[in-house]
């Protein structure tokens, strides 16, 4: 979709090439994230894309189109453009801004209405409230949104992101992140993703390109280069914990234990007091027919009762969509201190997920150091 | 109490001064409008000519203003127009041109460039961008230019009167030769009236016209 080929470039005045001859392919509907140093080339690399920044030579090619055959505003406006410092309109309601592409384009009006109410809902705002807001009564992670939204308004197949959610605070960053991962579920944009935060470029890419002084150093999938990178310098670049930033790639369907073992609400409390005791269990999971999860029992607080199990059961609180990272499902373990997590898709229980799992997942591809010791047990003293 | 008297008595001259005093700074500022803001538009592409006009703008502002009324006569009296109200306007657009030029270039090169680059990126041509984005922008500042441009004309305008082009400066100059206070002092309670209205009215215009994202 997006092709670079060979491309350099090297700034009037300077001797060094800000981007050094890259070879490099962005497929339909993905997300490719470029990442590096300050100063490696990120920006000019996608800046290039819609002709901001002339290229010294090589060429691109977006959807099989070499960019300088095409007129230079049709393909800006074929192309979402999204920066770290937002660049909304001051003067101009969130309305206006996010019309900005369409009005250029000269759609009509009530075609622009719709699509800004659209893509309002598509980004989480009521348009009611935020319609005829003016950016500066906006919040940074709600600006960013609008920032968004106005690169999508006319569905453009490419965007481009130069850090987008870099100026907005860690948290908010997340939701930011997530949000619109979800968005790019729908719409599979084909995207350039500029970020210098490691964590974002595992989280958000399906490709990453590393850069180092204008060079392409490795390509490919997050997975690749964390656990396969190509020299020294990806290794240092990815960190030493590359073991816990996998965390951030898998998810907690890859890691869970699927169908755990529970009974339902029907069940007579005396036959799973009895099922507990064999398999030395203190906690069993109840569900209702359907398989959607009612919460918990607790061994000692049944010993000594009969009836249905329904009527024992104690409400389940934290639980996790498997949908969820993996790095997100331990902080929660270890923020509440327990031991175990139950997850849930859409109220029904489809697998629990526990410290051992966890270490497991990791443990697979990073036994450098650890694995030839093999596994190491409890049990002190041997001899 | 002896001014009050002195404008019951001659309250349709004072008006018809009023009259001519705002006619002839009305003219000047529209002209000084047409000119300084396109130029001021025009030096944010060209910074060598911006130094330069930048500079001789703040020269003539400089010239005190009787001077400036007598370096011209000689040169407009070419045209039959050694005195009267043509040398007043155009001393008045001259004077109006450093603040509304300044104004205009310092506005639309203050616009953060990443709002352009966003433009830009978006599809804008460079007209748009400055249309569109830059324009709107810097219009709460140029109207800063517009208003300091009318006060100080209303100002300057007095002294128009001394060579024959009439306004309120008529009483200043001719209570001064009379020694009549009341007619000096009515004439500069009128001119400063004027000021006044003038800075009011524009301020209302201004907040008609930039956009309410723009207020902080
Ligand atoms: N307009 C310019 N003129 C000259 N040199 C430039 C220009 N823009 C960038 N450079 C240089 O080109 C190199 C690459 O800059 P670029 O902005 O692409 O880096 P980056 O990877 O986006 O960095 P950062 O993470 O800091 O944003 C840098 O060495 C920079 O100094
Ligand atoms: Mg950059």
């Amino acid at each position: 979709m997006i092709r670079f080929e060979k491309v350099t470039k090297i700034y009037p005045g300077s001797q060094a090439a800000a981007v050094n001859d890259i070879d490099l392919e962005v497929a339909e509907g993905e997300i490719c994230v470029l990442i590096g140093p300050s100063g490696c080339g990120k920006t000019t690399l996608m800046r290039m894309v819609n002709r901001l920044i002339p290229v010294t030579s090589g060429s691109i090619y977006v959807n099989g189109k070499n960019i300088m055959s095409l007129d230079v505003i049709e393909l800006r406006c074929s192309i979402g453009y999204v920066i770290q410092q937002i660049g909304l309109f001051p003067h101009m309601t969130v309305s206006d801004n996010i019309a900005t592409v369409p009005k250029l384009l000269k759609w009509d009006k009530r075609r622009i209405q719709a699509r800004v109410d659209e893509l309002l809902n598509l980004v989480q705002l009521d348009p009611v409230i935020f319609r005829h807001r003016y950016p500066r009564e906006l919040s940074g992670g709600q600006a960013q949104r609008i920032g968004v939204a106005r690169a999508m308004a006319t569905d453009p197949p490419v965007m481009l992101m130069d850090e987008p959610f870099g100026a907005i605070d860690p948290i908010n960053r997340e939701v930011l992140q997530d949000e619109f991962l979800s968005i790019q579920e729908k719409i599979r944009k084909t995207i350039v993703f500029v970020t210098h935060d490691i964590h974002e470029a595992i989280k958000m890419g399906n490709k990453i390109a590393l850069l180092n002084a204008g060079r392409l150093v490795q390509f490919g999938t997050p997975e690749a280069l964390l656990t396969s990178p190509v020299n020294q310098f990806v290794k240092d670049f990815v960190g030493a914990d590359r073991a816990l930033k996998r965390l951030d790639l898998l998810k907690v369907q890859d890691a869970m234990l699927k169908n755990p073992v529970r009974c339902y609400d029907t069940d007579e409390v005396q036959a799973v007091h009895q099922y507990m005791k064999e398999k030395e269990l203190n906690y069993l999971l109840v569900c209702d027919s359907q398989d959607h999860l009612l919460g918990y029992v607790n061994h000692r607080d049944i010993i000594d009762h009969y009836g249905k199990i329904g009527d024992r059961v104690k409400p389940m609180t934290l639980t996790v969509s498997p949908k969820r990272n993996l790095k997100e499902a331990l902080s929660k373990m270890l923020s509440y201190d327990i031991g175990i997590l139950v997850v849930v898709d859409d109220n029904k229980l489809v697998g629990i997920l526990n410290t051992m799992t966890l270490a497991a997942v990791v443990g697979q591809t990073y036994d450098e150091q650890g694995g030839r010791w093999g596994k190491i047990t409890a049990g002190g003293r041997i001899l | 109490m002896e001014i009050w008297q002195f404008f019951m008595q001659n309250w349709q001259q004072t008006l018809e001064l009023t009259r001519q005093h705002a006619w002839i700074v009305s003219i000047s500022v529209i002209i000084a409008m047409a000119t300084g803001v396109p130029i001021g538009i025009w030096i944010t592409f060209n910074e060598e000519a911006a130094e330069t006009i930048l500079y001789i703008a703040g020269i003539i502002m400089t010239i005190p203003s009787i001077a400036l009324f007598g370096i011209m006569i000689p040169f407009l009296s070419i045209f039959g127009h050694g005195i009267g109200t043509v040398p007043a306007v155009v001393a008045l657009v001259l004077y109006s041109q450093l603040p509304i030029i300044r104004n205009t270039y310092a506005a639309i090169k203050s616009v953060d460039p990443n709002i352009i680059d966003a433009g830009i990126g978006m599809g804008m041509t460079r007209w748009q961008v400055l249309g569109k984005v830059q324009l709107p922008m810097a219009l709460s500042v140029i109207f800063a230019g517009l208003r300091v441009a009318v006060v100080m004309s209303i100002g300057i305008g007095a002294i128009a009167a001394y060579i024959g082009a009439g306004g309120l400066g008529r009483f200043i100059f001719m209570g001064i030769n009379q020694t009549y206070g009341a007619m000096i002092i009515s004439g500069a309670i009128a001119v400063s009236l004027l000021a006044i209205a003038a800075d009011i009215l524009f301020g209302y215009i201004e907040n008609r016209l930039v956009s309410k994202g723009l207020r902080s």
